[in-house]
């Protein structure tokens, strides 16, 4: 397999559960126990009251498509053989939204739809980290 | 709420010696020189400066290479609104009698920083290392194009209502003769030009240049007896939302811009209809489009509407980037001092042949990182 040469994330103390989680095909996010708000990206207050009362909950992994753009130059050189790929923000059932890239598409403003149905699906990039990335959901 | 109004002038406004591809050059000497020209242009000597103002390096390091020593300082970095909120925080800091004649300066090599290396560093703990860079994202068309499918998709906007822009914009430039693209370019030339992000096309994303930029700032009063007619600051305005594209509430509406935008006209006693001639940060057309509609010349949507027709064009009834911007003029990183630097040259009557008869208020509008931080301010000859 070749060398993995795109940006890996470095699990912080904020974050190493949630990178544990992505290895197990869970994604996880927070709810703040105070206001019982959900959010993402992972970090112990919470954006909406600063409470350091928060829990992981992991997510249905389904979402809508909120927004997407086909990349023609790689951003990083790791992406040069991925190009036209697709970069993605999800809306995740519980309400927060993430980057991602949608996979198991072409890459054709005809063929991704705003508000379109996704799932999460996790690629195993090293031993250690799995990224969530989100396809066309399945049907049923 | 007066605020800051007339309280300050923008004295002295100047680019760098050149603009363009300089890799004989880096980004300190454009300071360097912007600063240079842009005291010349006020009359004012280097040793007046007591307060000083940069983004994206330290004012630290600035002031040692100019040989400065300020008792007031501000290194503000956040994007290309940056310049506009350092005149926001000059005209406070003056008002407040911490300095007298602060000095803005912006240098950017942009262009040469490729062949360079230079590559900003990244901090692998913050969140864009780990929940943005892994999918690819690196700078702006891969962050502001996500934005704009989103507008086209709620309201319709089209690629050709984006490319009247680009248009409109160049013909501007040919005008400027500090502009680097001069050539007129047409809607289908617009839209034939190869994808850099969809739904961007190579002519909807603005330059990469080397370039610097300086405006000087000091109190109404101290104004008075200087070499050019002052510039008043009417009104100014600042907002941060989000710092990741990901975090941004609604990708079709800068809440940021609405914010700044809104305390600059009501600071200013103005609104949309009495701005003669505006200077909008335009990264993208989408930018642009997107910050007319949030700064209230059209209502959330109709930005693509409004734009239509070449109205923004010379000759059209809402003059728009009149250096020919950022898709045209020059981009070195931070486009936002070049905004104020064209507005005092328009207020001042010296734009030659893209000047704008009658123009007596100019509003300057700056957009920072991914959309996330805006600053406007508001300029006038009375």
């Amino acid at each position: 397999m070749a060398e993995y040469r795109k940006p890996i994330p470095i699990p912080s103390p904020e974050t190493a559960p949630f990178w544990e989680a992505s290895k197990k095909r869970e994604l996880l996010i927070q709810r703040c126990q105070e206001c019982g708000r959900f959010y993402f990206y992972p970090r112990p207050l919470c954006p909406h009251c600063l409470s350091p009362h928060v829990e992981w909950v992991r997510a249905s992994g389904r979402g809508t498509l909120y927004t997407y753009n086909i990349n023609y130059r790689a951003t990083y050189p790791g992406f040069a053989a991925d190009v036209p790929y697709v970069m993605a923000i999800v809306e995740l059932e519980e309400g927060v939204r993430l980057m991602t890239n949608l996979v198991d598409v072409k890459p054709d403003p005809d063929q991704i739809k705003i508000g379109m149905a996704v799932e999460v699906v996790f690629e195993d990039v090293t031993p250690d980290i799995s990224l969530p990335k989100f396809r066309p959901a399945s049907r049923g | 709420m007066d605020g800051l109004r007339r309280k300050v002038a923008l004295v002295g406004v100047d680019e760098s010696d050149e603009l363009g591809y300089l890799p004989h050059k880096v980004a300190l000497q454009l300071h360097a020189e912007a600063a240079r020209n842009a005291l010349a242009d006020a009359g004012l000597k280097k040793d007046e400066v007591d307060g000083l103002f940069t983004a994206g390096v330290s004012t630290a390091v600035v002031a040692e290479y100019l040989g400065l020593r300020p008792r007031y300082t501000d290194t503000t970095t956040v994007g290309g609104a940056s310049f506009l909120m350092h005149v926001e925080h000059a005209a406070a800091a003056i008002a407040a009698g911490l300095c007298q004649v602060a000095l803005i300066t912006h240098g950017q090599t942009g262009y040469s920083n490729r062949s360079r290396g230079v590559r900003p560093a990244v901090d692998p703990t913050l969140p864009a290392a780990q929940f943005e860079a892994p999918y690819g994202v690196a700078g702006p068309p891969s962050v502001y194009s996500l934005a704009c499918t989103r507008h086209m998709h709620q309201y319709g906007t089209t690629h050709h209502q984006l490319a009247e822009i680009a248009v409109a914009t160049r013909k501007w430039a040919t005008l400027n003769p500090k502009a680097m693209m001069r050539d007129p370019i047409t809607i289908e030339d617009v839209l034939n030009s190869r994808w850099i992000s969809y739904p961007f096309h190579l002519l909807d994303c603005c330059l990469v240049t080397d370039a610097g930029g300086a405006v000087v700032v000091t109190s109404a009063e101290r104004a008075r007896d200087l070499r050019k007619k002052p510039v008043y600051l009417l009104g100014c305005g600042e907002a941060h939302h989000h710092a990741l594209i990901s975090q941004m509430e609604d990708l079709t509406t800068m809440t940021a811009a609405q914010v700044s935008g809104k305390q600059a006209f009501q600071m200013a006693g103005l609104g949309p209809k009495d701005i003669h001639v505006a200077e909008v940060y335009d990264s993208f057309t989408y930018t642009v489009l997107m910050s007319l509609e949030d700064l209230g010349f059209c209502a959330k949507g109709e930005g693509g509407a409004f734009v239509s027709g070449q109205r923004t064009a010379p000759g059209g009834n809402f003059p728009l980037n009149t250096s020919g911007g950022g898709l045209s003029y020059t981009h070195p990183g931070m486009f936002g001092i070049f905004t104020i630097i064209e507005a005092v040259r328009q207020l001042r009557g010296e734009c030659g042949p893209r000047q704008v008869r009658g123009a007596q208020v100019v509003l300057c509008h700056g957009t920072g990182g991914s959309l996330s931080s805006a600053a406007t301010l508001i300029l006038g000859t009375g």
